[in-house]
């Protein structure tokens, strides 16, 4: 029955380029924008929505106006050289506002202290973001340096309220600020190594240019961290668990009763402080970017420890962090931070002044870890088994196959969930309002909003607010793929 | 009954047969253990003396409990009743022993089980660094010297994605060895692997065992078992129904079950 005619092929053919229409631009339209009659009517109708919007927003956008003290100027203009009834965006209000949407009340004479702690925030991040890609933490640092300065020089030439300006000198800030940046360079370049040690006391450094006051306070505070690592050191003979509760314990303890003791006596021996800045006095993006950034670095370590909590064999642990994360989750964020500013305080101590920033921070924090933790156990349930089991077989104990093994790909199986709660919880900083704190989206905008010079004024306050928001969460997003890349290493 | 009356036969045979040797031969012995899954009666009443640098492969049909049982012997399954003692440790739920007896046994996983995140030199470095206290620079030497032992040395810098199925089946044996194992522990190492690559796999696991390694498989590869093993389990149901030498278990199997397994296996 066999009908074929033996063949052996003698000649193996050469690879052939596809056919024109399969190839460049063609292709791509064909395929990707008149795919079919429901996708070309889509690509039409979409075209037509795109043409609207910008048609309906060019006349608004082109009478701008930048140069104007008041909006009744600003529309004098407008009439002026578009014709009467005219409407034009009326950006002075930016210009004319725009320290205060920054910075709040912050005094004027001390915003280089802000500015700079925002500036070091990159230097203490550069370790950690871009550890591996030298190149890429130069140009950061480079840009952030000459940013920073930028910034200083301006605020300090233009920005200094007359009355802040009487015992202020302007070099002695610049100069300041040019030796920390020094400083960090020169770490960066003879021992970057060694600038992992500036991202571990740039809580205590942050905090204290943004607050002012005695060098004391963040140094005791951020030796609680070494005293609790001393702890588990100490608590080693009595096995695993009992160094867990020490580590935990024993700053928490340090935290409430000793380090406010011992601030007062350092600060009796060696006196040692800068101007204090009061909670009431920071506002806009200052605020937004303090409660955000100290949210999104303890959310993250907290969110990781609920999410292996939630995993966990033990029963009161795993009961615990379900109950916690179920419990936050299913609370709106204003619940907590009404809790934090009203309610907080008839549960402490009395007589504790809590601050009330502090106090934002910390639920923002447990807010987001909340969601971080679920993000994470997506993550974690997305690895085989068989990673868990060849750690295992090699001998690795939990903590440090958690460490080398299993949480390096949860987390990066992870990131866009990560960086989408970090964008949505940053957005969520200006909720700060319902609490009396001046978040710049509602705070600041109502506050120019009723000032006599702009009333009136609408849709330019919110752009503005929006558009900062859309440079930070877009950074972070576009940060978040450039991880991810660097980390594919699965080549699938 | 005849099917419990063979099994205890043969295990009283092998029994007798090392009555003379010492303890410290004695690399694995596991007197009447059982596992449950829930209430499934997954291994009953198993007894399995492994000497030092026997080969012993383990065959059976799908859900017989093989792997199962290899897994007991580094604990990635826990037995619920009987006793397990590798290299004279006891496993319990005493987590030193535990982490003993798995720095001691190497373990090779059907699916590899490599550290994607990792390239192969981290790979194989990992486990001597961090559990071992191994320096770092020893650790690399040693790796690439069980790198170039399995034929792959210029691949020490890749990530697994970017290796074939052997190669990386060859990184992960590469991995236990690196451990400096006394005992190795196979889970169908050639399973998951395309036709072509099955060799280079079986060449390596050759090699280690003409080096003595004391070393237990669950593989189908027959010829593999017929080439290396002292000895031969079949398992079924959860039980040791036929164990041999190599020869006698092909040429002449005892038990029905046995005899049906063979035959569709060798069959074709």
């Amino acid at each position: 029955m066999n009908n074929q005619v033996s063949y052996v092929r003698t000649q193996m053919l050469a690879q052939q380029p596809p056919p024109g229409r399969e190839m460049g631009a063609v292709k791509w339209m064909r395929e990707n924008l008149f795919a079919g009659p429901i996708n070309s009517a889509l690509t039409i109708l979409g075209a037509a929505a795109v043409v609207w919007l910008i048609a309906s927003a060019w006349p608004w956008l082109a009478a701008s106006v930048w140069n104007a003290s008041t909006l009744s100027e600003c529309r004098e203009i407008i009439a002026a050289s578009w014709g009467e009834g005219h409407h034009g965006a009326c950006w002075a209000v930016i210009k004319d506002r725009w320290q205060q949407y920054a910075f709040g009340f912050y005094p004027s004479d001390l915003y280089w202290r802000a500015i700079l702690a925002l500036g070091l925030l990159f230097f203490a991040l550069t370790p950690v973001l871009f550890a591996a890609n030298r190149r890429v933490a130069n140009r950061v640092m480079g840009v952030v340096s000459l940013v920073v300065l930028a910034f200083v020089t301006v605020a300090e030439f233009r920005l200094i309220d007359p009355a802040d300006a009487a015992a202020h000198s302007i070099w002695a800030a610049i100069l300041t600020v040019t030796l920390v940046l020094a400083v960090l360079w020169a770490v960066h370049i003879f021992a970057p190594s060694k600038l992992i040690w500036f991202t571990a006391i740039y809580p205590g450094l942050g905090f204290w240019l943004l607050w002012g006051g005695s060098v004391w306070l963040p140094v005791v505070a951020l030796a609680g961290f070494v005293i609790g690592w001393l702890a588990f050191r100490a608590a080693q003979p009595f096995g695993g668990p009992a160094q867990l509760v020490a580590m935990l314990l024993v700053p928490v303890l340090w935290w409430i009763y000793g380090a406010g003791v011992a601030a007062d006596v350092l600060n009796r021996i060696i006196p040692f402080s800068i101007e204090a800045v009061g909670s009431d006095k920071f506002g806009g993006f200052v605020l937004a970017i303090t409660i955000g950034v100290a949210g999104i670095a303890l959310s993250l370590p907290f969110g990781i420890v609920l999410a292996l909590g939630r995993q966990s064999n033990m029963f009161l642990v795993k009961a615990l962090s379900v109950c916690f994360i179920e419990f936050i989750r299913g609370v709106p964020l204003i619940t907590l931070l009404f809790t934090a500013s009203l309610l907080l305080n008839y549960f402490l101590p009395p007589g504790t002044n809590f601050d009330i920033i502090l106090r934002v921070i910390i639920m923002v924090t447990l807010f987001a870890a909340a969601y971080i933790a679920e993000v994470i156990r997506g993550g974690l349930a997305a690895l085989p088994r068989g990673q868990y089991e060849a750690a295992d077989a090699l001998g690795l104990d939990y903590w440090k196959a958690q460490r080398l093994i299993i949480l390096p790909q949860a987390l990066k199986i992870s990131i866009p969930g990560i960086v989408s709660t970090f964008i949505g919880m940053f957005k969520d900083t200006t909720l700060v309002v319902f609490v009396g704190l001046l978040d710049p989206l509602k705070g600041i905008t109502d506050i120019v909003r009723a000032s006599t010079d702009w009333k009136g004024i609408y849709w330019e306050p919110y752009i503005f607010v929006a558009a900062i928001f859309f440079i930070f969460n877009f950074s972070m997003s576009r940060y978040a793929m450039y991880l991810e890349r660097k980390l594919k290493t699965d080549h699938r | 009954m005849t099917e419990m009356n063979i099994e205890h036969g043969i295990d009283r045979k092998i029994d007798r047969s090392h009555m003379k040797v010492s303890e410290s031969d004695i690399a694995i012995q596991i007197s009447g253990m059982n596992k449950w899954y829930g209430t499934f009666h997954v291994l009953r009443d198993i007894d399995l003396t492994v000497m030092r640098g026997e080969r012993i492969v383990i065959a059976g049909p799908s859900g017989s409990g093989k792997s199962t049982l290899i897994r007991c012997i580094n604990r990635l399954e826990e037995h619920q009743a009987g006793q397990i003692v590798v290299d004279g440790t006891e496993l319990t739920s005493d987590l030193k022993n535990i982490d003993k007896v798995r720095s001691e046994v190497g373990m090779v996983f059907q699916h590899f089980n490599l550290f994607p995140h990792l390239t192969i030199m981290e790979n194989l470095t990992l486990a001597p660094i961090w559990v071992r206290k191994v320096p770092k620079r020893e650790a690399e030497e040693t790796a690439m010297y069980f790198l170039e032992k399995v034929k792959i040395p210029e691949q020490a810098h890749k990530y697994p994605g970017q290796l074939s199925g052997g190669q990386q089946q060859r990184v992960a044996i590469a991995r236990s060895l690196c451990m400096k194992p006394r005992i190795m522990l196979f889970d169908e190492p050639t399973s998951a692997l395309d036709p072509e690559m099955i060799k280079e796999v079986l060449d390596t696991m050759i090699q280690l065992a003409e080096e003595g390694m004391t070393m237990l498989c669950v593989t189908h590869e027959m010829g593999f078992a017929q080439a290396v093993a002292n000895r031969v389990i079949f398992m079924d149901q959860g039980q040791i129904v036929e164990q041999n030498e190599p020869k006698e278990f092909f040429n002449n199997p005892k038990n029905e079950r046995t005899k049906l397994f063979l035959s569709q296996i060798l069959g074709h």
